[in-house]
């Protein structure tokens, strides 16, 4: 029997249900959350999310793992909300040459074979003490044009749907459609069969860690943007939350197996995660409880549809 | 949109007709607690005082409702989605203890746009549409060597304990205390540790640094570090000096042990963790109609010497002396800014 889903669309069709679910719970909890302002004000703090969880997720894609992608775009944002804004010039370097970093990191870790963990939980400090000295007490604020972009209202669709939109189609055509993408997921499933195809691996792994350092630039000023100052611990949540991105919107940590747009859906239902329960005025203590249980219903739900996709491609 | 502007129009006219002193009915308000953080007890009594105070209030009728919300990890991106939820929820006004300054204006500045009035408190926000009710931790500090200057007119040597080295806070009071030993110079600082607002770390501190002090006639403090103090001199066996206490029961609690046995004096400052209470009905009155300033001050609960059993008394054990504000202290709060 031929399935009647490709497995890529299989994958994908869990986190948009979740999704779909979250939704629909939220709607009929707030009605006011179904109107052009409401999906904006629920959706807008997904978008930076989002980006970071693509940067997540080309790093898991080659097998990796970043535990400073928090830090990191605390540090972005405290980049954009100084020197972006004052002496743009000065700012674009800095952040290219942060990007820069991400992509020499990518080097040394798959030269020295490293465990790439320990190397981005050693830059997590790096870039937290980075953040802190430029911006000792919170404030900044951000370039008008980054504030600008994240508070426009576009016709028909608000721009936190329309921003999570664009991401997933840019990232579904870098990661699944471009060559590179091929060649960076091929790295996550089998490095040897790729070096011995005569490709470079350390290209695509640098390859793949400054794109994500771009993403998580991208993440940085999304996030000043629509808080319109920083502050050096602004974004310490995106580490965990990045991952669990990811893994939510079907990705898995080995084999190169990501999806970009289940990735962004999955940045999306964890933000909705936190507006549904906040709804429901369900007590703090229990909040981070059953944030957890969403995930867990989520991935047993995942995992059940793998063993039916196995049991029905061994009859 | 014609209509909306009639609308609009109408409701201008109705306002500039009405007299000034006929204020909008509260009853049907609905004002949201936004809190970043509750794991220590200062923020545990300020969540009871609120539930307390908002709850007779809800009762009373004076408003609809008045919900908290505590934020699990004490993020700011947490609290600004918190605020953005709030906004869909339909609050009339939101009551905010920020987890940051700056990285809510966001979310504070969509709120004001919605037309909720947005009052922090405590942790306060930058942005200019919210209110503010800030804590003059300067004037904490320099009151505390005013007293001792009234106190001891000759003047001596200071001990100063400062708070977390880092911290905003500890910048601010040192500051102030700065400032007073400037204005009162019969004060002098000998010596200054960092006892980071707990009474065994402050009792380390000031154990190292006794041996290399002179006579020390005063210690200024920033609150729950004075019972460490008075630990380590009484361990030394130093004369006693004025330690200027931070309103913990346990420094209370010693200071009255002390005053029953020899009479010692001293005072006892820090601010209430009933502020919460005091930001409710300060929002309560904006709803009203009131013109009140953005910035407000909060005023510190003092502790004298003929207070202080009553003040002790009301003190849990473990916590920190407390009073839920009424709606006529906001008033006095208000009236005193203008």
């Amino acid at each position: 029997m031929r399935p009647a889903f490709s497995a890529d669309a299989m994958r994908l069709a869990i986190p948009a249900l979740s999704l779909t679910v979250l939704l629909a719970a939220v709607f009929w909890l707030q009605p006011r959350a179904m109107s052009y302002v409401g999906l904006n004000l629920l959706f807008n703090l997904a978008v930076p999310i989002a980006l970071a969880t693509i940067a997540q997720m080309l790093i898991i894609a080659v097998n990796d793992l970043d535990l400073s992608m928090g830090t990191f775009v605390s540090f972005v944002a405290c980049v954009t909300a100084t020197f972006l804004r004052d002496a743009p010039l000065l700012g674009t370097l800095i952040l290219a040459g942060a990007v820069l970093v991400y992509a020499v990191l990518g080097v040394v870790i798959h030269l020295r074979d490293l465990p790439s963990i320990v190397v981005s939980l050693g830059m997590s400090f790096v870039w937290g003490g980075l953040a802190v000295l430029l911006l000792p007490a919170p404030g900044g604020q951000a370039p008008d044009w980054a504030r600008a972009l994240m508070t426009t209202k576009p016709p028909l669709a608000p721009i936190a749907i329309v921003a999570s939109i664009v991401i997933a189609l840019g990232a579904h055509l870098l990661v699944m459609r471009s060559s590179l993408g091929v060649l960076i997921r091929g790295v996550g499933g089998n490095e040897r069969s790729v070096e011995r195809a005569g490709w470079s691996v350390l290209a695509a792994r640098a390859a793949a860690y400054g794109l994500a350092g771009f993403f998580a630039v991208l993440a940085g000023i999304a996030l000043v943007g629509l808080t319109t100052s920083a502050d050096a611990n602004i974004a310490l949540r995106y580490t965990l939350l990045s991952i669990a991105g990811v893994i939510l919107g079907g990705g898995e940590f080995i084999g190169g197996r990501v999806s970009p747009v289940g990735a962004v859906i999955g940045a999306l239902t964890l933000t909705l995660a936190g507006s549904f329960l906040s709804f429901l005025r369900i007590s703090p203590d229990w909040q981070i409880g059953a944030q957890g249980v969403i995930l867990i219903i989520v991935l047993a739900l995942r995992l059940f549809l793998n063993r039916v996709e196995k049991r029905e491609k061994g009859q | 949109m014609t209509i909306r502007k009639m609308l609009m129009a109408s409701v201008a006219v109705a306002c500039a007709a009405m007299p000034v002193s006929a204020l909008a009915d509260t009853s049907g308000k609905k004002i949201a607690l936004s809190n970043n953080y509750a794991g220590n007890s200062w923020r545990q009594a300020m969540l009871t005082s609120w539930n307390k105070v908002t709850g007779e209030a809800v009762k009373a009728g004076v408003v609809a409702a008045a919900d908290a919300f505590t934020t699990a990890e004490n993020q700011a991106t947490e609290q600004a989605a918190q605020i953005q939820n709030m906004i869909l929820q339909g609050y009339d006004a939101i009551v905010l203890n920020a987890a940051s300054p700056t990285a809510l204006n966001g979310a504070v500045k969509e709120a004001c746009d919605a037309g909720i009035t947005v009052v922090s408190f405590d942790g306060i926000v930058t942005e200019p549409c919210a209110w503010r009710i800030a804590v003059n931790f300067k004037e904490m500090g320099r009151s505390q060597v005013e007293y001792l200057s009234k106190k001891l007119p000759q003047g001596g040597n200071l001990l100063e304990i400062r708070g977390l080295a880092g911290v905003f806070v500890d910048d601010e009071i040192s500051a102030g205390i700065h400032e007073g030993v400037k204005q009162f110079s019969q004060f002098k600082i000998v010596g200054s540790v960092h006892g980071d607002w707990a009474q065994d770390v402050a009792q380390k501190a000031v154990a190292g640094i006794l041996p290399s002090l002179p006579e020390i006639a005063g210690v200024v403090t920033q609150g729950g570090d004075g019972y460490g103090a008075a630990q380590a001199i009484a361990a030394a066996k130093r004369p006693m000096p004025v330690i200027v206490m931070g309103n913990r029961e346990d420094e209370l609690k010693w200071w009255k042990e002390q005053k029953e046995a020899n009479g010692y004096e001293t005072m006892s400052v820090s601010i209430a963790p009933g502020v919460s209470t005091l930001a409710f009905w300060v929002a309560q009155q904006i709803l009203e109609g009131k013109e009140v300033k953005k910035d407000l001050v909060v005023p510190f609960l003092r502790i004298d010497q003929d207070n202080l059993e009553q003040n002790l008394a009301n003190t849990q054990a473990g916590g920190v002396a407390n009073v839920e504000y009424t709606q006529e202290d906001a008033i006095k709060v208000i009236e005193a800014a203008k």
